[in-house]
């Protein structure tokens, strides 16, 4: 029993992270109707930024926590104004494979300003991992999970709850009609295009002490993002959430119970069997009809 | 301009695409020339033509911690052995090509050095994948290639021009199992990382076990940018070996080093020479205390006993190195190091045939040097042993020799 419980707490952290780039995809998606592969790329540089002004310019971590989720959402207004807003025939095609020029953009920008040399961060707070069931869950994990959940029920209240959430909604639903009704389309545009970048930025802030963060770290952690998304059903919050933590568990449930060179492919086998089985998603509803 | 002139143009822009070698053909320039101090030479208009040596390495790219130092060791060798009056009165030359961690470009440049430069020899390439690549092209035209590149592949099935001079996942795995054989450890289980490197390590790992009495009871894996493997330790803790053995190198075995730490492993944990640098120290702290692992002997040359046969080559190279290039010396440059010096003995009275100085350097033995001893012989073209590897544990964020 207390190794179950070792493979849940493992999939719980892997999740908690796959969930949060997830909603950065599925924000944009149903604000844009756009899929951002430089996603991943944003996770990398919230990390690397983190670990930047805290372990090495000694910033508190509070306000290099703030200042890195905000570099990065500026850095996702830069990224619409130079690269999305300017493009002439904005076909989704053409976007989405500007964004994953854009990514690898950003890598190679990366690399070029932080080396090529893998950097660590120490954990938010110096405790002693908790020990549950004989189970072992570091401190770290407990601050991912609180953060994650604080993070999807903000984004919930933004979209249920506020005016501009509600407009965002509506953009999404007929761009045009949103329009018509008097709501700036561009801004939200814009607005949905900082806020995805914060959360993925948000999403490399939190895992810093867990991995080791370098140039390249985006690519893998932005695929498991979008196969979490796209699990949960693409444009839904609560779906991503869903598909990042069936994802996450998933994949330690395979180690742990079928074998561990078996874990990327359990995770895309259930990709697979969800979009046969249930095309929209497991939390998804009209996203299919948008495509 | 009408249909034609488009499809002339379409035409001219396929034929630059398909032919890059002219191209390149500016770009090939030899990156180091003679050797500038040859003045004996020149005053003895009488004296034995040049001997030249080719070299490919990684100087720049991805792989350039490998070629620049080997590079660098290869001039400094080069300047040693003319400035003690050459092999047989012959100055030697070396001419160094930068294959960049590029196989085509290392292919390019072996054939360079075979059909243009007249080499006797060819020390490098860094990478495994760059030597391979060549292995063919020097076969053909039995030329002796003194490979500086890891892989196990390079020499076996053993080649009759190819040798290599670094040190293998052979001897490392042949190290920590003598090592935990004296420890009385009976059962370990294994932890690799899915790429080439951690390939090869299981490989070996599994394959020496019974040769020392261990048995592997359990065996899992990771991928390098995982950010998690509790749930790979937890089903190896699960099964109670004696040991666990992570194979691994770059940032993720730092990862499974915190995570070791995390869940409280109780039994000792080993790793692969891939993380024998202080970077490691660095991203694990903590967690990297007690940490067992082989290592070739230059990153400890000042804790080797005096005794070591290898000790005083080790210091000879290490302070030759940071006087000449003011910086602090790396664990690959001794494989060039280690192939000019093997090459300097086998060269003498061959007089440039090339299939001489093959058999040579297969006769060559116990040639203490910078990795390793080497004992050639017709059935091992890398020469080395076990005793190329001692190991290492991570104590107060130092590396102690684990005895």
């Amino acid at each position: 029993m207390p190794e179950f419980y070792q493979y849940l707490f493992s999939g719980l952290t892997n999740g908690a992270i796959y969930a949060i780039i997830a909603l950065g995809f599925s924000m944009l998606f149903a604000a844009t109707d756009l899929i951002n592969f430089a996603q991943g790329e944003f996770v990398m540089i919230g990390a690397l930024i983190l670990v930047t002004l805290w372990p090495v310019m000694g910033l508190p971590l509070p306000l290099a926590f703030v200042l890195a989720v905000l570099a990065t959402g500026i850095l996702g207004i830069v990224f619409e104004r130079l690269a999305i807003r300017t493009v002439k025939k904005p076909d989704p095609i053409v976007l989405v494979i500007i964004t994953v020029g854009a990514g690898i953009f950003l890598r190679g920008v990366a690399m070029i300003i932080w080396g090529k040399t893998a950097k660590g961060a120490p954990p938010f707070s110096k405790m002693p991992p908790l020990e549950i069931g004989g189970a072992y869950l570091l401190a770290q994990s407990v601050w991912i999970l609180c953060i994650v959940l604080v993070t999807v029920l903000a984004m919930h209240f933004f979209y249920s709850r506020t005016l501009t959430g509600k407009a965002m909604s509506a953009c999404a639903i007929n761009k045009r009609a949103a329009s018509l009704l008097g709501i700036a389309t561009q801004k939200m545009t814009l607005l949905a295009f900082a806020v995805s970048a914060a959360l993925g930025g948000m999403a490399g802030v939190i895992i810093a002490p867990i991995t080791m963060n370098e140039y390249e770290m985006g690519a893998i952690l932005g695929l498991k993002g979008f196969c979490a998304a796209m699990l949960g059903g693409l444009g839904n919050s609560w779906g991503a959430v869903v598909g990042g933590f069936a994802l996450g568990i998933a994949e330690a449930m395979a180690v742990g119970y079928v074998s561990s060179s078996m874990k990327d492919a359990v995770a895309f086998l259930l990709l697979l069997l969800i979009l046969y089985v249930r095309p929209t998603g497991i939390l998804g509803g009209k996203a299919i009809a948008r495509f | 301009m009408g249909k034609k002139g488009i499809i002339l143009i379409m035409a001219a822009l396929l034929a630059l695409a398909i032919m890059p070698g002219c191209g390149e053909e500016k770009k090939a320039e030899p990156v180091v020339e003679a050797p500038k101090a040859a003045p004996v030479a020149k005053a003895e208009p009488a004296a034995p033509q040049m001997i030249k040596i080719g070299g490919i390495f990684s100087i720049t790219g991805g792989a350039s911690y490998l070629g620049d130092p080997e590079k660098k060791s290869m001039e400094m060798a080069v300047s040693e052995i003319n400035a003690a009056g050459g092999i047989e009165g012959g100055m030697v030359e070396a001419v160094i090509y930068d294959d960049e961690g590029d196989p085509s470009k290392a292919v390019l440049h072996a054939k360079r050095l075979i059909e243009r430069d007249n080499v006797v020899a060819i020390v490098g390439p860094s990478l495994t994948p760059t030597s391979m690549a060549i292995i063919p092209d020097v076969e053909r035209a039995q030329i002796p290639l003194i490979s500086c590149a890891a892989g196990n592949g390079i020499v076996i099935p053993v080649k009759p021009f190819v040798f290599k001079t670094a040190q293998s996942d052979i001897h490392a795995v042949e190290s920590i199992y003598i090592y935990m054989q004296e420890k009385g450890i009976k059962s370990v289980g294994l932890l690799c990382v899915d790429d080439g490197f951690g390939q090869s390590g299981h490989e070996q790992l599994v394959k020496q076990a019974a040769n020392f009495e261990i048995s592997v009871i359990a065996d899992e894996s990771f991928s390098a940018s995982d950010t998690d493997m509790t749930a790979q330790l937890t089903k190896i803790r699960a099964q109670r070996p004696d040991a666990v053995i992570c194979w691994g190198v770059g940032p993720s075995p730092a990862v499974v080093a915190r995570n070791a730490k995390q869940l409280q492993l109780p039994m000792p944990l080993f790793m692969s020479h891939g993380v024998a640098s202080k970077k490691f120290i660095e991203l694990a702290g903590e967690a990297a205390e007690d940490i067992l692992f082989p290592t070739g002997k230059i990153l400890v040359t000042g804790l080797l006993s005096d005794e070591d046969p290898q000790k005083a080559v080790l210091q000879n190279y290490t302070e030759k190195y940071q006087a000449r290039f003011n910086e602090p010396v790396s664990g690959f440059g001794g494989y060039a190091w280690d192939a000019m010096e093997l090459l300097a003995r086998a060269l003498p009275g061959t007089g440039g045939d090339k299939a001489k100085l093959r058999d040579n350097l297969e006769n060559l033995s116990n040639v203490v040097a910078v990795s390793g001893t080497f004992n050639f012989s017709d059935e091992d073209h890398n020469g080395l042993g076990a005793d190329a590897f001692i190991m290492v544990r991570i104590k107060n964020g130092a590396w102690e020799l684990a005895q």
